[in-house]
């Protein structure tokens, strides 16, 4: 393992512009919005004090964020944002075309519940808004991951295989405003493993012009969205590539899945997001009383890491999903994702639903223990919505 | 350095500036020559434009995937967002610049920015004047043909009182539209630095030699550009040069300029027409013709378009030689 040569005390939010700094995109466009503001403040002033030479463009809006990365991105630049909730959503048309465009833009998502009424704190409602829009979904659990995705997230979304825009997930406040111990990379060894961006077809390559964005009707859209499909599918693949890659620099490795005592886990929670580590904490305390539970946490959510949950899920006893949104009239997203997945399994768990968290209201050890019990006890509905933390 | 025609006529003798031949837009549509005419002044002046487009006729009909109408680099992202996606390009292009990763620094990179009136009086407003507060060096064209064309002839914030449109129709209780068009030109002109000017097809060597000054002014600019669309405007396909030279001669479209505050008419109109005549020859205002409240509409109109001419006579006289910076 490398010599952890810098330790510093720092907010998610800084750890991610760090991150962003170390690898000095060509071009930044943001917009300030809450709990986001402080990585694009920070990255102002590394751009301010020299430490970083990317070109910013101070937008007048997300949507124009997103459109001006979109446009930089295709001119042939390495173009990042970051947002957060309603700011997401303003944005949302264009991040539908940015990954139709096939551009790998990376783009720190601090997540933050959508209005309305308006919240400006924790929840998935922002991201889960987008998960159809053909990014990749990454998913911290704190500011170390968080700072570890964003230099990852760049070689996955310019991989050949991909040319994708990956979203780097990290909670709201408890990731973005909370003071962490953070090991950081050297500069240059960032700037080794991010590269030279890879670009494909870029606008500013006069001499041979090419139309981007063109209409695209019947006739051939149907196609162009199955290539994106298809690109989706070689994400675990380069992931693992890219995963062993950053374990050489970092000696921090990830899987597609966090599995935290899931090896004899008969009980296995699913969270993403840093409640992971509530439940991680939990289930130290449920192990020392006997109980043999674990818990995973999907390091990516788009494309959803079906296959990998089938190989670590079958044959446990039940399986407890906490979804930090809700879907209304249906299921929450995560717990569907899931429940889906287990229908190929020929002995399937029983399952349980827990929503908690909305609006950034506050996950504790006793409201997971209380899933846990619920689970010990036989007691999970697989078509019952239960909630966690909730006045009822 | 100064533009004459025959760079234009030589240089285009056998070439098409930008956009080609093969599009699909209607037969006498404007639209087309207002693109040539920016694109080709601005080859001829050694620039190579990179060309960004919002949704609307021009970027549907000249796009059919797997074809292209264009032979230089072009972007359409989405409807409201042409500004914010040529800044993103045009700030690409500093950065890659910047940093010797430009294929051909050695080029003179000239960036244009192209919309419809709906897509820039109103749903693009804010990207636009967001892009030009920001004081990136790029030249937004407004074809204007007062309405959402593309969907069918909707109102836009550019469409004058009377028009038919079919989300304000003139009916037999309302008159169809009753406010006056957006003057977008001067919330342009406000925007501190900045060069601003209309333009029209019918007007080319007026039309040249403002894409000469936007491209060789230090900062943003914006061309509002009168662009009749024949099928809604109910004019024969022939007829478009011919109505927007009426629109400039009645006054409705007045030729002039502002940089950095200045202001100058560059097509002294002696003597206006009214703007009747500019009315009476296209379809789009026959309903408005036949009731019994016309008269009443047109003065308005004429009443307004006589003020604005007089104001601009006196803005022209009262910015000489005093720009705002």
């Amino acid at each position: 393992m490398p010599e952890v040569k810098n330790r510093q005390a720092v907010t998610g939010a800084q750890a991610v512009a760090n991150a962003m700094r170390q690898i000095n995109p060509d071009v930044v466009a943001a917009y300030p919005i809450t709990p986001q503001t402080p990585v694009v403040e920070y990255f102002a002033q590394y751009v301010a004090d020299g430490l970083a030479d990317t070109e910013m463009i101070p937008v007048e809006s997300e949507h124009s964020a997103m459109s001006a990365v979109v446009g930089a991105a295709a001119a042939g630049a390495r173009a990042m944002t970051a947002t957060a909730a309603n700011g997401l959503a303003l944005m949302h048309e264009i991040v539908y075309i940015a990954a139709s465009s096939r551009l790998p833009i990376v783009m720190p998502v601090a997540n933050r519940a959508l209005s309305g009424p308006i919240n400006i704190h924790c929840d998935h409602s922002d991201a889960m808004a987008e998960r159809d829009s053909g990014w990749i979904q990454l998913w911290a659990e704190n500011a170390q991951e968080a700072y570890d995705f964003t230099i990852m997230a760049i070689r996955l979304a310019e991989h050949e295989d991909i040319r994708l825009p990956v979203m780097v997930n990290f909670d709201g406040f408890i990731i973005s405003h909370g003071v962490e111990v953070v090991d950081f990379l050297d500069d240059e060894v960032v700037k080794k493993f991010v590269g030279e961006p890879k670009v494909k077809y870029p606008l500013l390559d006069v001499d041979n012009p090419v139309t981007h964005g063109p209409l695209d009707l019947y006739d051939y859209y149907f196609e162009h969205k199955r290539q994106q499909i298809e690109a989706m599918k070689h994400v675990y693949k380069v992931f693992n590539k890219v995963a062993e890659e950053f374990a050489k620099i970092s000696g921090r490795k990830y899987n597609i899945l966090d599995a935290y005592k899931v090896e004899d886990a008969e009980y296995v929670m699913i969270a993403l997001g840093s409640t992971a580590g509530t439940i991680k904490y939990t289930v130290d305390l449920l192990r020392e009383e006997g109980h043999k539970v674990g818990v995973i946490k999907p390091q990516i959510f788009r494309p959803f890491p079906k296959t990998e949950l089938q190989g670590l899920l079958n044959g446990r006893k039940a399986v407890i999903v906490l979804d930090r949104s809700a879907s209304f009239g249906a299921e929450a997203p995560l717990y569907e994702a899931v429940k889906s997945s287990l229908y190929e399994l020929a002995v399937k768990p029983q399952l349980g639903s827990y929503v908690y968290g909305l609006g950034g209201r506050d996950i504790k050890i006793e409201h997971i223990r209380k899933a846990f019990e619920d689970a010990f006890a036989g007691n999970l509905i697989a078509d019952e919505e239960r909630y966690l933390g909730l006045r009822e | 350095m100064a533009l004459n025609i025959m760079q234009l006529a030589v240089k285009f003798a056998d070439k098409n500036p930008g956009i080609t031949q093969g599009h699909r837009l209607c037969p006498g549509c404007a639209a087309p020559n207002v693109a040539k005419f920016a694109l080709m002044t601005a080859e001829a002046l050694g620039y190579t434009p990179v060309v960004g487009f919002a949704t609307g006729c021009m970027e549907v009909s000249t796009t059919i995937y797997p074809y292209t109408a264009w032979n230089i680099p072009y972007i359409h992202n989405a409807f409201e967002n042409a500004a914010a996606t040529v800044s993103g390009v045009e700030t690409a292009y500093r950065a890659l610049l910047k940093r010797g990763r430009l294929v051909d620094p050695n080029k003179k990179y000239a960036f244009f920015a192209f919309g419809g009136d709906g897509g820039t009086y109103d749903i693009g407003l804010q990207s636009l004047s967001g892009a030009v507060e920001r004081g990136h060096k790029f030249i937004y064209i407004v074809y204007d043909n007062e309405g959402y064309m593309n969907t069918g002839n909707q109102r836009s914030g550019a469409t004058p009182p009377g028009s038919q449109t079919t989300t304000q129709p003139v009916g037999k209780k309302l008159p169809g539209k009753i406010q006056l068009k957006k003057n977008l030109v001067e919330i342009m002109a406000s925007h501190e630095n900045v060069y601003v000017a209309t333009v029209s097809t019918s007007e080319p060597m007026d039309f040249f030699k403002k894409i000469e000054k936007a491209l060789e002014f230090d900062g943003p600019s914006f061309i509002a550009a009168m662009s009749p669309c024949v099928r809604f405007w109910r004019v024969n396909d022939d007829k478009a040069v011919e109505i927007s030279k009426l629109a400039v001669e009645t006054g409705y479209w007045p030729l002039y300029e502002v940089e950095r505050g200045v202001y100058k008419i560059t097509k002294k109109v002696k003597e206006l027409k009214p703007v009747r005549e500019f009315l009476e020859k296209q379809g789009r205002f026959r309903n408005l013709l036949k009731r019994p409240d016309a008269d009443e509409i047109i003065n308005e109109l004429q009443e307004y378009i006589t003020r604005r001419w007089e104001r601009l006579l006196a803005l022209e006289e009262a910015t000489k030689d005093k720009p705002i910076r």
